[in-house]
Order: structure tokens, then sequence, then C-alpha cells
């Protein structure tokens, strides 16, 4: 009896990590994944790049320059959800959207310069 | 110089003593070096390489005056890694002018970043120059991060709201505009209500044949709405100086010279002194365009202005730093 319950155990302990085996395998593949999607986009000949980004709830998206001119990138919505300091060269901002919604933004120095992150 | 006699006034058409189509083929030899003065209605040009042959009689206006613009200092990169190299060249020009200008109009972006030790820079480069008075208007490259407040305090004495303002010399007006702040997402540059409203009042008991010149950083006509190359409400301003007889409007941003002329008004866009940009389209994007070194001095310049007679077109003549 107690052999069997052993092998049960056993049995139960090699499944579950199996289970979590493959489960983190998958946890894995999904963060490489969430890797390769785009959470930077791109500045560049006066334009941004993905013009739209889509991004699951809490991801952080940066925006690099690799414009030879500065921009920035300020939130048209109602609430001015953010906000960058000018950008020279090669410069960075960030922000992580913890909210669903979609957020248009442009550039304030070149207002022709539009752009939108929608967060599902 | 018999050139001068081919000159004269050939086309008519409105009966108003002005050759506009001989005054846009004067314009077209600008680029080359030609200084043209309209006296009495007449236009004559003479070659800038002949100037000293010219009687400064001839060339004698009641008032003339510098645009220059775009200085972006603090711009460094491979367009032009010495923007104070070239704005020194540009005042090199200035100072080497037959008959020293006025003053001077700097039609924006003064600096790159609104950094302090790039206005620094250019006011102290700019002190050299024969003419002390310079009257400015800022660039967006000059609001950057503070909505313009240290733009105002540096240049903004006597001004309204954000920066506009107007004086006279000589008889002839000027209107300084602000048509870089507030700009909405996919919008051009933009004069706003309250700027206009003081337009209006500002022109109202001017006499209509005070010769009028408008000075602002975006041009105030469409000259390529898709790189943000127009102002959206500017035909409202030009509105309230239909009056006149002469108005000359002055523009930079672009970074390039191109002229047109609508009825009464001139417009005048003016090259930088850091680097050139594309023509309308010519390129993906608006951004400095490389030219090879030896040839950079040959697409930047300043606009030398020259008023004769109060009722005419003035005389508006670009010259390359090359």
């Amino acid at each position: 009896m107690r052999r069997s319950a052993s092998v049960v155990i056993l049995a139960a302990v090699l499944t579950i990590g199996f289970v979590g085996t493959v489960e983190g395998r998958r946890g894995f593949a999904l963060s490489a994944q969430e890797k390769m999607s785009t959470m930077e986009v791109k500045i560049d000949n006066f334009s941004f790049g993905p013009v739209t980004l889509t991004v699951p709830v809490g991801t952080t998206v940066t925006w690099i320059n690799r414009d030879d001119i500065p921009h920035t990138v300020v939130s048209t919505d109602d609430s001015k959800t953010f906000k960058s300091k000018v950008l020279d060269t090669d410069e960075k901002f960030s922000f992580t959207f913890s909210k669903a919604g979609t957020y248009p933004y442009f550039c304030s120095i070149h207002p022709k310069m539009t752009g939108k992150v929608i967060v599902q | 110089m018999s050139e001068k006699k081919k000159d004269e006034l050939l086309h008519d058409h409105n009966h108003d003593g002005i050759d506009r189509r001989g005054f846009l083929k004067c314009m077209a030899w600008a680029g080359t070096g030609a200084f043209c003065v309209m006296k009495g209605g007449v236009l004559n040009s003479y070659s800038l390489s002949r100037l000293s042959e010219t009687s400064t009689s001839d060339m004698m206006g009641e008032l003339s005056f510098v645009q220059i613009s775009d200085s972006h200092m603090g711009f460094n990169k491979p367009a032009n890694p010495d923007v104070a190299g070239t704005l020194k060249a540009a005042v090199d020009k200035i100072n080497a002018l037959s008959r020293a200008p006025e003053f001077m109009l700097h039609t924006g972006d003064i600096s790159h970043l609104s950094k302090p030790e790039e206005f620094d820079t250019v006011d102290q480069i700019l002190k050299s120059a024969t003419s002390k008075d310079v009257f400015y208007v800022p660039g967006e490259h000059d609001v950057l991060n503070d909505d313009g407040k240290q733009f105002l305090e540096r240049y903004g004495k006597g001004s309204k709201g954000g920066g506009w303002y107007s004086f006279d010399k000589k008889g002839v007006h000027f209107i300084g505009l602000v048509n870089v702040m507030n700009l909405k997402a996919g919008g051009l540059g933009t004069l706003g209500h309250e700027q206009l409203e003081w337009m209006e009042d500002d022109v109202k008991h001017l006499k209509k044949s005070t010769p009028i010149v408008v000075f602002a950083h975006i041009p105030l006509w469409s000259v390529y709405p898709e790189w943000g190359w127009g102002t959206e409400d500017s035909a409202q301003a030009l509105a309230y100086l239909k009056k006149f007889g002469s108005v000359t409007v002055l523009n930079g941003h672009i970074h390039q010279t191109m002229q047109k002329v609508e009825g009464n008004v001139t417009f005048h866009t003016a090259a930088s002194t850091a680097f050139p940009q594309p023509a309308p389209g010519k390129a993906d994007s608006p951004g400095p365009m490389k030219v090879p070194a030896e040839q950079l001095k040959s697409v930047l310049g300043i606009t030398d202005v020259n008023c004769i007679q109060g009722k005419y077109a003035l005389a508006v003549v670009d010259s390359s730093l090359a």
C-alpha cells in the first residue's frame, strides 16, 4: 500500500513537475514573444515608427529619437497622459501604460508628426 | 550701364506703376547676386559684383535692413558641424554691405534647443554686426520646455501675449508675429484669436499708403502643408492688410529662399545661416539637407531689404554666404 502510495505521489509530483515545466516553457515563450513585439517606437525622418502601436496593459513603451533633429512625445488625450522633455538624437522617453485605452500623441515641435498607442 | 534701360517698366497691366513681371524676373536673379532697386516705379538692377561701379545715390533708399533666420545655435550634426562659424560668416557679409543696414530682423530658430548658452552665443556673435539693433520673433526651437518664457525674457520686452509687437521706422510699419506656440496635433503654424485681434487693432488707423512689413517664423502662405510649411489662420491676418498698397511678408523656417507675389503682398522666405532643407516634396522629410562641405556656404544666406518709395514693394535681395 505504501509503495503504491509513493508511486502515486511520485507520479503526481512528476506530473505536476511536467505540467509546471510545460507552463513554464509556454510562459517563457510568451515573454520572448513580448520581447519580439514592438514596445519601442523609433522616431526618424519626422515620423513615428510604427505610427500605431498596440500593446497589452502594463507595457512600457520607449520612444527613441534616431532623427538628426529634436522631437517630443506629447499625448493629446483629454487628460494629457504623458509629455516628454525635448529628445535630441539618441535620447529616449518611456511611459508605462497601466490603463487600457487609445492614446493619440504628437510631436509638439513638428505637429504634423502624429502617432497612437492602443492599450488592450 | 546699358542693362539699365532694358529693365524699365515693361508690363504695367494693373496700371499702378508696379512692374510685377519685371520684379519677379529680378527676384530670379537675386540668387546669383543682383541688387534690385525700385525707384519711381522703375525697376533697376545692379550686379552685386559690379556694385563698386554703381553710384551710391542710385542705391540709396529711405530705409534698409537685413533679415537673417534659423541660426539654430547648438546644432552640430553633419549637415553643419559649425553653425557658429556660418553665423559669423553671415555677420561678415552684413558688415561688407556698402550701406550699413539700420537694423536686423531675426525670423526665429535662434537656438536649436532653447538652451541659455545657445541664445548667449548668438547674442555674442551678432554684437559684432554693424547694425546693433536686432528685432526677433521666435521659432519653434526657441520655445521648447517653457512655453517661451525664456525667449520672452530675453527678446520680448514691450511685446504682447506670446511675444507679438509692432514698431515704425522711417514711415514703414513693422509687425512681428508669433506662429509657433500652442501648435495642435496634425496642424500648421497658428496665430490665434488674441494675436489676430491685436493685429486688427494695430493697423486699423494706419494710412493705406504706409508700407507694411510683417515678419514671423513659419511662412504665412501655404508653401507645403504636408511638411507643416504654412499657417492655419494667416488668411485672417492678411485680410486686415488688404487696404495697404505695399505689404512685404518675411518668414523663415523652411531654410531656403522662396518668393511669391499676390496682389499687393510680396511673400519672401529667407535661407538659414545654419543648414539648408530640401525643396518641398523633394525628400522624405524636411530635415537638414547634407551638401558637400565646399558647397555649404552657397546654400546659406542673408536677405537685404531696401525701401525706396513708400508706395511700392520693397526691394528684397538674397545673397548666399559664398
